[in-house]
């Protein structure tokens, strides 16, 4: 077999120049005549070393990272001579311990290939789950997802098995699956790497969904600052019509299942399920009071199925490797596999996937090598703008679910920001309120008002007036914004100030704190 | 030449909205379109997907004024986005947010003096791993630094010149 270059098309490859050190490679095979076919592959979350290039021959991956653009006539040189020798190999792509050391289901196939390449995907499992799924009732496809433990990755961690047994349940007619791709959590990009590495295992799990609840139309409520998951993913839907994968008779078997792609407009709280459901509708995107769940009245008031990408991706996994495998990995109620996303000012950041109940130490010390900076690490906020700032006497919990919540804190979609000691835990207090008061929906008032109130306290605060009676003026805020909001954008922007407020007490006036 | 631009608008209202707003999902993708074909929502346009669509001008400005991706008078020729979000925040995105304000002599909202540039903020573009992160029309740039944010920004005015 001739030699075959990988340099990936993902966002965060791009963004580090993966586009013109292809089109540098592309000009140089051509200019040389050298025999090398190259593939846009998808990225395999390793972004610290990305552009991450691989040569393929003889059935053995040599991987080279980060590559840059003068080192093109070096690298082409070694293809053709001695790879190993080159200074930025890094060995067998698999061998890399940051990848080696993980454990990858979801993410298995990210970055093998050319992710609009369907017999790639074929060739890798694909379609597999999907054509167990056709042999089975819908029930049963239900039950394997209930026996398999799974909850769902966009933040909530409800069910899945039970959320998509309501649906079953509910009354026939038209039934809807709608995949929130909105991934509004700063520090997380997991659903984004899915979509843009490995976009055919979406929409098998939507499909999957499809026939385990007997809905006919799909849809996948994509953020709009995703261009190239946008880009990704209408062209798979595309292809897999044509292919026969989707559409009015899916695989020859009578049923049917159509997939359509939204584009979101910017608004975080779009992510809120019922926003997201709104925004679809075409109506000015207010949070909906539940009940009705969804799983009864959604989308057009019919029953519909809401997960995230990541939850619909783990049925494929669960369908094709069985419930039980799927469910023998992991910690206490958290069965399957965490995907967490280490990012800000880590050494190694990226996509690491693991069985739940490894520790937050473990993650960012082991895996991101610690602060990108150098310095020490001071805070770490996990799960999105939401989440409590973790101080280091906390890095030792657990990640799973129950562990964390127990900790005060929440796993969210499973993102992980590392601060070193150069932060400021006041004016981090501060942005969450900002966030809020830009993001909230109005609809409610602790939330609406709170937020822009709460921004002013800790101005004051931070300003040194009348510490006591602020402080306690922001405590009793966070306490009226938790109990009073109808959805956590309202009901969680208080964990963060309220571990700032404890854990980082000497960021603020003294007196305040503790 | 009006009567040709708005047959085409109507053409493109049509197109992203066949069943008159009602499935799902396309309300959002013909102001969307709408906008990448003027570079704005027009008041005078939203009235027309009003009417197409059935729904009151209120509702349709109810909708389109949520969304911080649409706006109603025309922005620059590009649009810069800074992610002000946490993990940029971690690794120096207030600096760069001072920084291209001063560069550009503009707050986010604005456009450049020449009408080439608008500055918005933006809440994470998923290069979490890589920041801090810009985005520049549907390129995203990581581990920006304030000469790299200089060299990117040059390279849009040059784009324009030639
Ligand atoms: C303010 C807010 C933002 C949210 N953003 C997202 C999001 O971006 N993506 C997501 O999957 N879920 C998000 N959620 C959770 C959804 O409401 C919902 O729980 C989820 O889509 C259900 O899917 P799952 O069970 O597969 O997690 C958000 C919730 C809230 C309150
Ligand atoms: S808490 Fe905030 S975002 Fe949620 S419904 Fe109330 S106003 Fe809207
Ligand atoms: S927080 Fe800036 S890209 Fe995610």
């Amino acid at each position: 077999m001739a030699a075959r270059l990988y340099i990936p098309s993902d966002t965060t490859a791009a963004a580090m120049g993966a586009d013109e050190l292809h089109a540098a490679v592309a000009r140089a095979l051509r200019d040389g005549g050298q025999p090398v076919e190259l593939v846009r592959n998808g990225s395999r979350g390793a972004f610290w070393l990305e552009p991450l290039v691989e040569l393929e021959r003889n059935g053995v991956r040599l991987a080279f990272g980060p590559v840059a653009v003068p080192d093109v006539p070096s690298l082409l040189e070694a293809v053709s001579g001695d790879p190993a020798s080159h200074p930025l190999c890094l060995g067998e792509v698999s061998q890399i311990p940051w990848l080696a050391g993980q454990r990858r289901l979801t993410f298995g196939r990210a970055g093998t290939g050319d992710p609009l390449c369907l017999e790639h995907y074929q060739a890798e499992r694909g379609f597999a789950a999907l054509l167990s799924a056709l042999q089975q009732a819908p029930a049963a496809i239900v039950a394997a997802v209930r026996d398999a433990g799974l909850r769902g990755r966009g933040g909530a961690a409800f069910p899945t098995g039970i959320k998509w047994q309501t649906v079953l349940d509910a009354p026939a007619g038209q039934k809807y699956v709608v995949c929130n791709a909105d991934e509004g959590d700063s520090g997380t990009f997991a659903d984004r790497l899915l979509m843009e590495a490995d976009p055919f295992q979406l929409i098998e799990g939507m499909v999957i969904a499809g026939l385990a609840v007997g809905a006919t139309q799909g849809y996948i409520y994509l953020r709009s600052e995703y261009p190239r998951a946008r880009d990704v993913m209408r062209t798979a839907i595309a292809k897999a019509g044509a292919a026969g994968f989707l559409g009015a008779d899916i695989c020859g078997s009578g049923k049917a299942f159509h997939l359509h792609l939204c584009l979101g407009a910017g608004a975080y709280i779009c992510g809120e399920e019922t926003s997201l459901l709104e925004s679809l509708e075409g109506r000015r995107p207010l949070v909906r009071a539940k009940p009705p769940l969804p799983a009864l009245a959604g989308l057009l008031g019919r029953p519909t199925v809401v997960n995230n990408v990541l939850t619909f991706a783990a049925v494929t996994s669960i369908l094709s490797e069985g419930a039980g495998a799927y469910a023998e990995q992991g910690s206490g109620r958290s069965r399957g596999t965490l995907t967490v996303q280490l990012a800000g000012n880590v050494r190694r950041g990226g996509l690491v996937e693991l069985p739940f109940g490894r520790t937050l130490r473990e993650l960012v010390f082991e895996f991101g090598g610690g602060s990108y900076s150098g310095r020490p690490v001071r805070a770490i906020q996990v799960g999105g703008p939401l989440g409590a700032y973790l101080p280091e006497s906390q890095w030792d919990v657990p990640l799973d679910y129950e562990s964390l919540a127990a900790a005060g804190a929440m796993l969210g979609h499973g993102g992980v920001v590392v601060f070193d000691d150069s932060v400021d835990m006041s004016r981090q207090a501060r942005y969450a309120f900002e966030f809020c008061a830009e993001e909230s929906c109005g609809k409610c008032t602790p939330c609406r008002v709170g937020a822009v109130r709460g921004a002013e306290l800790v101005d004051r605060l931070r300003a040194g007036e009348q510490v006591v009676e602020n402080t306690l003026l922001l405590r009793d805020l966070c306490a009226t914004m938790e109990e009073g909001s109808l959805c956590a954008m309202g009901g969680l922007t208080p964990a963060p100030v309220r571990s700032a407020l404890e854990h980082f007490a000497e960021d603020f006036p003294s007196g305040a704190g503790g | 030449m009006v009567s040709t631009e708005v047959v085409t608008i109507d053409e493109v209202i049509a197109a992203h909205a066949p069943d008159r707003g009602r499935k799902p999902g396309e309300l959002l993708a013909t102001l969307h379109a709408v906008q990448s074909e003027l570079g704005c929502l027009p008041r005078d346009v939203l009235d027309r997907v009003a009417a197409h669509c059935n729904l009151s001008r209120a509702e349709v400005h109810g909708v389109m004024s949520f969304y911080p991706d649409f706006r109603t008078s025309p922005g620059g020729r590009h649009v810069i986005q800074i992610c002000r979000a946490e993990a940029c925040q971690a690794m120096g995105a207030a600096a760069l947010e001072r920084y291209v304000r001063a560069l550009l002599q503009v707050d986010y909202g604005e456009t450049t003096a020449d009408g080439s540039i608008s500055l918005q903020p933006v809440y994470c573009l998923g290069n979490c791993a890589c920041a801090p992160s810009v985005r520049i029309g549907d390129r995203v740039h990581g581990r920006v630094d304030a000469a790299r944010l200089e060299r990117l920004v040059a390279n849009v005015r040059q784009g324009e010149g030639e």
